[in-house]
């Protein structure tokens, strides 16, 4: 059950140029939050800006009562964000939306997120792997600097493989090139994917051709981010009639189920 | 033996309304669109004890609704498109409104047609259907194509599309204008020309936001509707023309946020109130405003809503 509750912020800081770590004590939201849900957070008080920021799941300590969100400063509302002390708290509403399904035991997942889109993945990274799942996970950034869950990824103990356009870490190139070149194939059971869309795409036609299911987690305005609105409406591939709601149908769909955009 | 001063003071501030025929337990409304069917917000709040649940707009047949992006913020307020989606009136009367009627919500409908025999055949539709409390008329909604705001901008069309309604159903209609025209009073009284119980106003502001990065409307629809506090001295100013002009009681709403908004709204003339944009923010808003409406009856010797609907008109 989702809940709006104002979580006293234990650590909020810059991990890199443009990306903030905000952790906050939810102790109703928290026990609850699966990965790949969402929290819908104010950004400020006041009116200006408005609506609420719909912002995955980074990381969440179930012991702790705490959640962590890795958001990139993108506008005005994440600007003012950015503000918030420790000690402060924020208004928060969730947890929001249908989160990741996990595969059948023994499943080889593989999890890949583009910049920022790694957030929802270091949460489902924790739950396989405490689940005993193989996991590998392939993050795709510009610049070194940004390969800001390396730590975590690393706690939780699966297989990092980074990618970077300038080569400063890992594998250089495109991180849909990671995955073309080396990772083989017959050893991937299941996908994650978050990130922009035209990586996701690509993502999406790569597991097609391989016939290997798998989900992503999409990003949209949101207003309600419950489903009341209809204002994250996005178009299912199958049929070009119907309209999911990225925020009660989604944030995460089977690979191929949405239409992506790019 | 207790005194006269202190029954004064125990006395409960009257917090009922009756809005053309409506009772309403409290006056604050949730508006269409921004509530869903009330299940969406089941999980925040006490859905039944909402002064009234306007639907989801409703149309004869299903509609998929506008091509994305729908929304987007704009400077305390946002802009929507979303262009009616709807699952149509079969889904609304079966599969929704029996949710409602357990939860014994007041419910009032919302209709929309592309012609005027459509809102006729809706509002017949409707009739008979234990749950539903009033109707609301669309004839203002900015993003559909047919219908919607070219009814409520023109006052013939106004006057046809309430007259047609009011001989199909024995509920209180309640037409929604649209602020999008030049003279809002015309459009008032051709809606109590037609046999309307009450207005509900205001609708949403048409307009629209440009993506400079690409170079284009930021919204698929191009223009959109425009709600929030944004728009709230708008939808002040036209309640307060309406109230001097036209007898009939009016549901305000308008970028309500809170307490003092609600009170401003009724000040310039609106017996109820309506919150929707905000409700996205706070999804206990209607509630909070009726409770927090009683206290400030209670601290301000206020026993009934009427003394101060209309005040700051005199």
């Amino acid at each position: 059950m989702p809940f709006v509750e104002q979580g006293l912020v234990v650590r909020h800081n810059q991990v890199s140029r443009d990306m903030w770590e905000l952790e906050f004590i939810a102790p109703a939201i928290a026990p609850e939050a699966l990965p790949g849900q969402f929290v819908h957070i104010r950004s400020a008080l006041g009116i200006n800006p408005l609506l609420r920021r719909p912002l995955s799941l980074y990381d969440v300590d179930k012991k702790l009562g705490s959640i962590t969100l890795l958001y990139k400063i993108v506008g005005t509302g994440t600007n003012l964000l950015t503000r918030i002390k420790t000690k402060e708290y924020v208004d928060v509403m969730g947890p929001l939306g249908k989160g990741f399904s996990l595969p059948p035991k023994g499943k080889r997942v593989v999890l890949i997120g583009g910049g920022v889109g790694i957030a929802p993945l270091v949460y489902l990274a924790r739950v396989l792997s405490d689940r005993g799942y193989q996991v590998k996970v392939l993050h795709g950034v510009e610049s070194r600097r940004q390969l800001v869950a390396f730590d975590k990824m690393r706690q939780i103990g699966v297989d990092f493989m980074p990618s970077t356009m300038d080569g400063s870490a890992g594998f250089k190139g495109l991180v849909t090139e990671l995955l073309q070149k080396k990772i083989n194939p017959s050893e991937v059971d299941y996908i994650y994917t978050c990130g922009p869309e035209i990586m996701m795409a690509a993502v999406a036609d790569y597991a097609r051709e391989r016939a290997i299911e798998g989900e992503l987690s999409m990003e949209e305005y949101m207003a309600c981010g419950v489903g009341a609105c209809l204002g994250c409406a996005r178009k299912l591939k199958t049929d070009d009639e119907s309209y999911v709601k990225i925020c009660k149908d989604g944030p995460v769909f089977p690979l191929g189920a949405v239409e992506l955009l790019g | 033996m207790r005194n006269k001063e202190t029954l004064i003071q125990d006395q409960e501030p009257e917090l009922s309304v009756n809005l053309g025929g409506l009772i309403m337990n409290n006056p604050v409304a949730v508006a269409s669109g921004t509530f869903g069917y009330g299940r969406e917000y089941e999980d925040y709040v006490d859905i039944s004890s909402i002064g009234a649940i306007i639907v989801k707009g409703t149309t004869l047949t299903p509609r998929p609704g506008n091509p994305g992006p729908r929304i987007v913020e704009t400077p305390a307020g946002m802009l929507n498109s979303i262009g009616l989606e709807n699952p149509g009136i079969d889904v609304f009367l079966n599969e929704h409104l029996p949710y409602l009627q357990e939860h014994r919500c007041t419910v009032i409908a919302n209709i929309a047609g592309n012609t005027v025999e459509e809102y006729a055949e809706l509002a017949a539709r409707i009739e008979g259907h234990r749950g539903v409390g009033a109707i609301e008329l669309n004839i203002s909604c900015p993003n559909v194509k047919q219908g919607g705001l070219q009814f409520g901008t023109d006052p013939e069309l106004v006057f046809q599309v309430v007259n047609a309604v009011k001989k199909n159903s024995t509920l209180p209609v309640i037409p929604k204008l649209s602020p999008n025209v030049t003279d809002i009073v015309s459009i008032a009284r051709a809606a109590q020309a037609g046999g309307a119980d009450a207005l509900s106003m205001i609708n949403t502001l048409m307009g629209m936001a440009v993506d400079i990065k690409n170079r284009k409307p930021l919204l698929g629809n191009i223009f959109g509707g425009l709600s929030g506090p944004a728009i709230k001295p708008v939808a002040l100013r036209m309640i307060y023309q309406v109230y001097r002009e036209v007898k009939l009681p009016i549901l305000g709403g308008g970028g309500i946020m809170n307490l003092n908004d609600a009170l401003e709204f009724m000040m310039v003339g609106a017996s109820a109130v309506s919150v929707g944009t905000g409700i996205f923010v706070h999804p206990r808003l209607a509630v909070d405003i009726a409770e927090g409406l009683k206290e400030w009856m209670q601290q301000n010797n206020i026993s009934q809503l009427s003394e101060i609907v209309g005040v700051a008109t005199h």
